[in-house]
């Protein structure tokens, strides 16, 4: 039933899926280009009942990632859309309006990554402090500890 | 006069769970009408020190992530290891790695069911949760040394081993627990106090749920029929028999119900294991080495709700990100729609429901909007939500005298 999924996938929003990668009869890993994400996500989330179970924002090598977890129960298969950011100015559309239970996990990337979710409805903190720096970001691979910290690192 | 708005701050620390919360109850006289959350006052950055640990030190820190269902986390974490590696580990070590989930899940309900008794004012429901909470922790001590934080899971099995000898005591201790969830379940099922306080309020539909995410019992007993145990078979979970428990009416009283029912399942799923273990014996480990590149996702029906880690692994023995999704993330928000629209004696049992522990009942303050005085504390909201099951009582007790005597 997934590779049906990934087949409609694929004739609905053609050039919008880039790569498609079966890591196991269960994983399946979905590049998509980041103009066409919140289409792609909501037709998972809404035409065939996926669950939208979390979303992992990655500062890697060749730029800033974020894995969209979806769960397609009834096939017993985690579908994960990835998109691949410019990491220098990492910049995706907000999917909170569409799918709600984004809300927090993208405010979360907000601020430890510091990937901009344009139209997102409640840009606030939500795990650091009210007075962190707006442009430091924990979990980058280039962080550096604005108090003047060692990283943990002796 | 104007209608005032009276703001509640429940919180912000719970001083026995690990997530330190802050609900701002925004009321209109008894009436809650909004609800604000925030969280963050005690985050701990576990998945940036993850990335600084190796893949067998990981199961250990995230083992602390969460006191009650404390093999939770390490649980999916180490299958997120195996599924970077696409390793299969040892039936046994499947077993008693579901053996595990599923005893964790019988302490874990027992608890909440333990500390929703006593919020509504039913301390005796609270004593005797935990009195029969106790032996299961004796259990977990038998078999693993530990009471909690058991450090059973490791990548590529488990770290102990049970004895054959011990089966027949865990059996023992496993079937003297039926007959107190049963009496449990008959009296949630027949308690008017109870079911005057529990039934439709707090309700969550189920819509609510499937927008929010919500998880675990908090969505069955909405009737989103969830549970990645069926719907993603992982551990010995596709080889024993157990329903999945799923009511529809989404209030207090359908969670409580679909708690004390999973007992009596994961009851039969500990004692189907038991028999398993006597007859498998492939070993515990699959001596797992190399981690190589990619990626892997370990999911695991926590008491809670579905628990999420990923790893990306560039193939040295650090993971290059480590994410943890747990289920409270998702259930939280959905007190947002919850709350509102009943009083605040139900908040306490109401906020109490998905099952975080709520504690900060002790720190609550009520403070009015305009002056800024306190006017009520902590113990007043247990006392509120305690008279209220009183007054019932005394409504009841020609019924209650029945049902009791």
């Amino acid at each position: 039933m997934a590779d049906e999924v990934v087949q409609g996938l694929k004739t609905r929003f053609g050039a919008a899926i880039i790569e498609v990668y079966d890591k196991s009869p269960s994983r399946t890993y979905i590049t998509v280009d980041p103009k066409g994400l919140p289409d792609v996500a909501e037709y998972l989330y809404k035409e065939l009942g996926c669950r939208f179970s979390i979303a992992t924002g990655m500062h890697m090598v060749g730029g800033m990632e974020i894995l969209y977890h979806f769960a397609l129960d009834k096939a017993h298969r985690f579908l994960n859309l990835r998109v691949i950011l410019d990491p220098d100015k990492p910049s995706i559309e907000s999917i909170a309006a569409r799918i709600p239970a984004t809300e927090w996990i993208e405010r979360e990337m907000q601020e430890l990554l510091g990937i901009e979710f344009r139209n997102h409805p409640d840009m606030r903190h939500l795990l650091l402090s009210d007075d962190w720096p707006t442009d430091n970001h924990p979990l980058r691979k280039d962080w550096k500890d604005w108090r003047g910290g060692d990283n943990g690192q002796k | 006069m104007a209608k005032s708005r009276t703001i509640i701050p429940i919180g912000p620390y719970h001083p026995l769970q690990e997530e330190p919360e802050f609900f701002k109850l925004h009321v209109e006289g008894e009436k809650v009408v909004e609800l604000e959350i925030e969280i963050g006052y005690n985050h701990r950055g576990i998945e940036k020190l993850a990335e600084g640990l190796s893949y067998d030190q990981i199961p250990f820190l995230v083992e602390r992530i969460c006191g009650i269902c404390s093999s939770s986390h390490p649980f999916a974490g180490v299958m997120a290891t195996e599924d970077v590696a696409g390793v299969e580990i040892p039936e046994r070590a499947k077993y008693i790695r579901t053996f595990i989930g599923e005893l964790e899940r019988i302490h874990s309900h027992l608890l909440w069911l333990g500390l929703a008794g006593h919020f509504l004012g039913y301390n005796t429901v609270w004593m005797w949760a935990w009195k029969y909470r106790e032996p299961v922790l004796d259990l977990f001590e038998l078999l693993t040394g530990n009471r909690n934080h058991y450090g059973m899971m490791k990548p590529g099995g488990v770290r102990r081993d049970f004895a054959d000898e011990d089966i027949a005591a865990v059996v023992r201790v496993l079937d003297s627990l039926v007959k107190p969830t049963v009496m449990f379940k008959n009296v949630a099922l027949s308690d008017p106090v109870l079911q005057a306080r529990t039934k439709n309020v707090g309700k969550l539909s189920k819509q609510d749920c499937i927008d929010l995410g919500a998880l675990g019992p908090t969505a069955r007993a909405s009737g989103v029929d969830i549970d990645v145990r069926r719907d993603h078979p992982y551990a010995a979970y596709g080889k024993v028999k157990f329903n999945v428990i799923a009511t529809a009416n989404g209030d207090i009283f359908d969670k409580l119900v679909v708690r004390v029912l999973e007992i009596l399942e994961s009851i039969e799923i500990c004692k189907q294991c038991c028999r398993k273990l006597l007859e498998v014996k492939d070993g515990i480990d699959a001596n797992l080495t190399d981690i190589p590149p990619g990626e892997g996702i370990g999911v695991h029906e926590a008491p809670r709700g579905e628990v999420i880690h990923y790893t990306r692994s560039d193939g040295s023995n650090r993971p290059v990100r480590y994410k943890i999704r747990a289920p409270s993330y998702m259930n939280v928000p959905t007190n947002k729609r919850a709350v509102v629209g009943y009083t605040v004696s139900d908040a306490a049992i109401t906020l109490a429901a998905i099952d975080p522990c709520y504690c900060c009942t002790e720190r609550t303050v009520v403070v009015e909007a305009s002056s800024g005085k306190p006017v009520m504390t902590g113990k007043d909201l247990l006392r509120l939500s305690r008279e209220k099951t009183e007054k019932l009582m005394g409504k009841y007790t020609s019924r209650m005298d029945k049902l009791w005597i």
